[in-house]
């Protein structure tokens, strides 16, 4: 028993250290409405992965499901196991809150909290840790903002409101916010999508510099960013995974017509 | 085109008349309050705020506010040291943490407590409610501290300010939980999102999302209590023990007491002289000023808070 399971775990971990997310006959749910359907899917660590389809697809309750948030709305649930780190999030001695600490998650809209300055909210989370060491929560702040690409244009004026930033520095805000908690894996919701083209392309740069130290999902609704950031990709389509690969391969030799069809914009 | 207009006109002279009244309302009320107090402050000046003495009969008249002033500012503050913290956290529980099918009848049956009138709440309070507030509260808080807490000193009697402080929570829960709860609808899900993002729980979202997003709509929402609190008469009249005179001054909570307008209420009705008369205009006048001066100083502790917190707090 005890060998079993000691091997068990083994083959976990070996797993564990070739992929840093699995997601294992996954299905999720809106009340009765399965919005995502069996999906299975292996992420490389220090990759950027991509969900692109259509809207409505389940690009997006799927990322949800990846760190538990997809739960908080009311009605919905999740079958199937996501493995990170060798771990089932899903498993029931599993804390939800835990796993939102260490995977990090990035919205559509920026959200900052308006009450709070750049620096407050970048330390949010550090705080939510019980981390009350100033030098600590200073040195991290710092360095998550320079992680964020944003540390040269606020570092003067880190006690103003986060919300006096524009669209493109306070979704760069929240990623740095999300940093700070040093994370293992980001995830990003469609993330440029509120913002303008210049805005967007410092976040798409930001992406390819900071997936040398963290496994980045992305979502998105635009074919070409993904082409731009993405080493491996997933084309969904009404809740089912039609074709998974290397960003290449998805966009140049497709196996599925689906995605060929997709690719090449002949459907909306 | 033209009709359109007109009509647009006419709506927009509507709707600037009936702002206008509000206006001309507090106008008339100020007016007539300080023309019907001017006789008594005339007659007894600064002494009829700082004074306790409270004689009405003709030859000599003396009339002093500041017992029923403290009265009316202790029980309101029992009120919402005790209603808003409990109001709170039935809001938090309606609007953050539970499901629906339990959040909206709970929601429906909170707005229908707070439209019962208040002389249902004193009715109550006044047959059944008072013995229990003696026996199960007021007993064993002055059987364990009356030796070395004057605010506890006194023999419980049941119908005293603590009492009316209790009642009047009773009463203020519902309007302060609804307000409360309505606002909190305001806060968008994606703040939630950010800090549940974050590894908040449900209780760390709440504080670091919602409040400080909805702080003033929660702070205006005690003090609409607050006004109906520190305005309520009927039920404060049934209950308070109705002393008048400097033992009114209250030494502990279970003192036997006063506010200013439950001696309004009290009196009214028997005062013929005019210097009597002025006198209970007089309160009322208090308890206007006594309202709006806690209205601005909450405006202000707000917007001030606001500064500090989005400002200069960071290194």
């Amino acid at each position: 028993m005890a060998i079993e399971e000691s091997l068990e775990r083994k083959e976990a971990l070996v797993e564990s250290v070739k992929y840093k997310v699995s997601i294992e006959n996954v299905d999720g749910w809106y009340g009765t409405k399965r919005a995502i359907k069996d999906i299975n899917l292996k992420v490389r660590e220090k990759t950027v992965t991509a969900f692109i389809g259509p809207s409505g697809c389940g690009k997006t309750t799927l990322i949800r499901c990846l760190n538990r948030m997809h739960e908080m709305t009311p009605g919905a649930r999740v079958d199937g196991r996501i493995i990170v780190d060798g771990i089932n999030i899903y498993d029931k001695s599993i804390d939800a809150v835990i796993i939102r600490r260490r995977i990090g998650m990035v919205f559509q809209k920026p959200n900052p909290f308006p009450t709070m300055s750049i620096f407050e909210n970048v330390a949010a989370g550090l705080r939510l840790n019980g981390i009350n060491n100033k030098t600590i929560i200073r040195e991290i702040v710092e360095e998550s903002l320079k992680n964020a690409a944003l540390w040269d244009e606020v570092k003067n004026e880190l006690h103003i409101p986060g919300m006096s930033l524009s669209g493109g520095q306070q979704q760069r805000l929240c990623i740095a916010r999300a940093l700070a908690m040093q994370p293992e894996v980001l995830l990003m919701d469609e993330p440029t999508s509120s913002l303008d083209p210049i805005g967007a392309s410092k976040i798409e740069e930001l992406v390819r510099t900071l997936k040398d130290s963290v496994t980045i999902i992305i979502v998105t609704h635009n074919m070409q960013q993904a082409a731009r950031v993405s080493d491996f990709t997933a084309f969904m389509y009404l809740g089912d995974m039609i074709e998974y690969g290397a960003t290449n391969q998805i966009f140049m030799k497709p196996e599925k017509e689906l995605t060929e069809r997709y690719v090449s914009g002949k459907f909306v | 085109m033209v009709r359109n207009k007109r009509h647009d006109k006419l709506f927009t002279g509507l709707v600037f008349g009936t702002a206008a009244y509000t206006l001309l309302m507090v106008g008339l009320v100020a007016f007539s309050v300080t023309k019907g107090s001017l006789d008594i402050f005339t007659e007894e000046g600064i002494q009829f705020i700082t004074g306790s003495d409270w004689n009405a009969v003709e030859g000599r008249e003396s009339f002093g506010a500041y017992p029923y002033i403290i009265g009316t500012l202790l029980s309101s503050a029992i009120a919402l040291a005790i209603g808003v913290p409990i109001s709170l956290a039935i809001a938090v529980f309606i609007s953050e943490i539970a499901p629906p099918r339990i959040g909206t009848p709970l929601s429906f049956i909170t707005e229908l407590l707070a439209a019962v009138p208040s002389i249902i709440y004193g009715l109550w309070a006044l047959f059944v409610f008072r013995f229990w507030v003696r026996d199960l509260i007021e007993k064993p808080l002055y059987d364990a501290f009356h030796g070395y807490l004057p605010f506890f000193a006194k023999t419980p009697f049941g119908l005293d300010i603590f009492t009316a402080g209790i009642v009047l929570a009773i009463m203020i829960i519902p309007i302060i939980s609804s307000i409360c709860r309505e606002v909190m609808r305001v806060v968008p899900d994606s703040q939630r999102e950010a800090a549940y993002s974050l590894g908040a729980t449900r209780w760390e979202t709440v504080r670091m999302a919602v409040f400080p997003y909805v702080k003033s709509g929660l702070v205006g929402a005690s003090m609409l209590g607050l006004g109906r609190a520190i305005g309520e008469t009927i039920l404060v009249t049934m209950i308070i023990g109705n002393v008048v005179g400097p033992s009114a001054i209250p030494t502990s909570f279970f003192s036997q007491g006063q506010t200013l307008s439950s001696l309004v209420a009290n009196e009214f009705n028997e005062a013929s002289s005019e210097l009597h008369l002025s006198a209970l205009i007089a309160l009322g006048a208090i308890l206007f000023i006594l309202t709006m001066g806690i209205n601005i100083v909450a405006r202000l502790l707000v917007k001030k808070k606001m500064k500090v917190s989005s400002g200069a707090k960071a290194q």
